[in-house]
């Protein structure tokens, strides 16, 4: 019998692989990217599990929002991206230092 | 028990190409794994009876945003190699904090707190429920508002996405009327007096 642990430490462990991912892959924006995306997919599971374990629809609806904003977010990342390969072209983080933030 | 045999089979394969995904070299081949892991999380999405956000999830997110994801790294001609440098630098600093926060996360998400079963009600449906139906029932009322505000967000990445990439358009060599119709007869000809030429 499965019960909510069992998803909710999935999903921890694809959060921790996703955190590992940024810091192994601290030069690549489109690898940083990727592991902010896994990091959105491990947040939904927990929601659906949350979801379907209390019998609220109303995790489902939060995912839902969720993949919203993190298509916005995608597709605003993905053009500063190409934007910035056009003008610098690189995209290795540690060259993109002209805001010296 | 079949359950668990599908959750531990997709729960692997979720976990296999997540890893993959981080430590691939061509990030191509990253986001195809990406691809693969959320594959995998819908079918848990399914197990869950989260039905309509398991499809939502293929077809909007793998059919749309990974594809997104896909041309812009097979557009971007992009040097690797020096992109690689630090991977073996950072990898005890990154599996370090990656098992520190997978203890500490396991510590309170395993606890028996979180032991419990699905609630008897939730779990046996009645064969005509339907996830489609319930999921837009909430949206429509309760979640309303939040909904607007989901579409203005998603208008409003349309609008950055389109006015970050477009280049300038080109300068055509087309006539400007109101130009021509203002000129005077001294801006274009010029009369000069000259004596004449014998070879």
């Amino acid at each position: 019998m499965l019960v909510l642990s069992d998803f909710l430490i999935l999903a921890a462990i694809l959060f921790c692989i996703s955190v590992a991912g940024i810091f192994i892959n601290r030069k690549n924006v489109i690898i940083l990217l990727m592991c902010i995306e896994l990091m959105l997919l491990s947040v939904n599971l927990n929601f659906v599990a949350f979801s379907h374990f209390l019998g609220d629809i109303g995790g489902q609806v939060f995912v839902f929002f969720i993949l919203t904003v993190a298509a916005a977010e995608a597709a605003i990342g993905l053009a500063i991206l190409v934007v910035l390969f056009r003008n610098r072209n690189t995209i290795n983080v540690a060259d993109l230092n002209s805001m010296k933030g | 028990m079949i359950e668990q045999i599908v959750f531990y089979c997709f729960a692997a394969m979720l976990i296999f190409s997540a890893g993959m995904v981080v430590s691939m070299r061509n990030p191509v081949v990253s986001v195809l794994f990406l691809v693969l892991s959320f594959f995998s999380c819908a079918a848990i999405w399914l197990l869950l009876q989260a039905e309509f956000l398991a499809i939502v999830l293929i077809l909007v997110y793998v059919g749309a945003v990974m594809v997104l994801f896909l041309f812009v790294v097979m557009m971007l001609d992009i040097n690797m190699t020096v992109l690689r440098e630090g991977f073996v630098k950072f990898l005890p600093v990154g599996i370090g904090v990656a098992v520190l926060m997978l203890i500490s996360m396991g510590l309170i998400v395993g606890s028996s707190q979180f032991d419990i079963a699905a609630v008897a009600s939730v779990a046996q449906h009645d064969p005509g429920y339907s996830n489609t139906k319930e999921l837009g029932l909430a949206l429509y009322t309760n979640y309303l508002y939040p909904f607007e505000i989901a579409g203005i967000i998603l208008l409003v990445a349309i609008i950055a996405a389109i006015s970050l990439t477009m280049r300038k358009p080109r300068t055509h060599k087309t006539p400007k009327p109101e130009k021509q119709v203002s000129v005077k007869r001294k801006d274009r000809v010029r009369l000069v007096k000259m004596k004449a030429e014998k070879e």
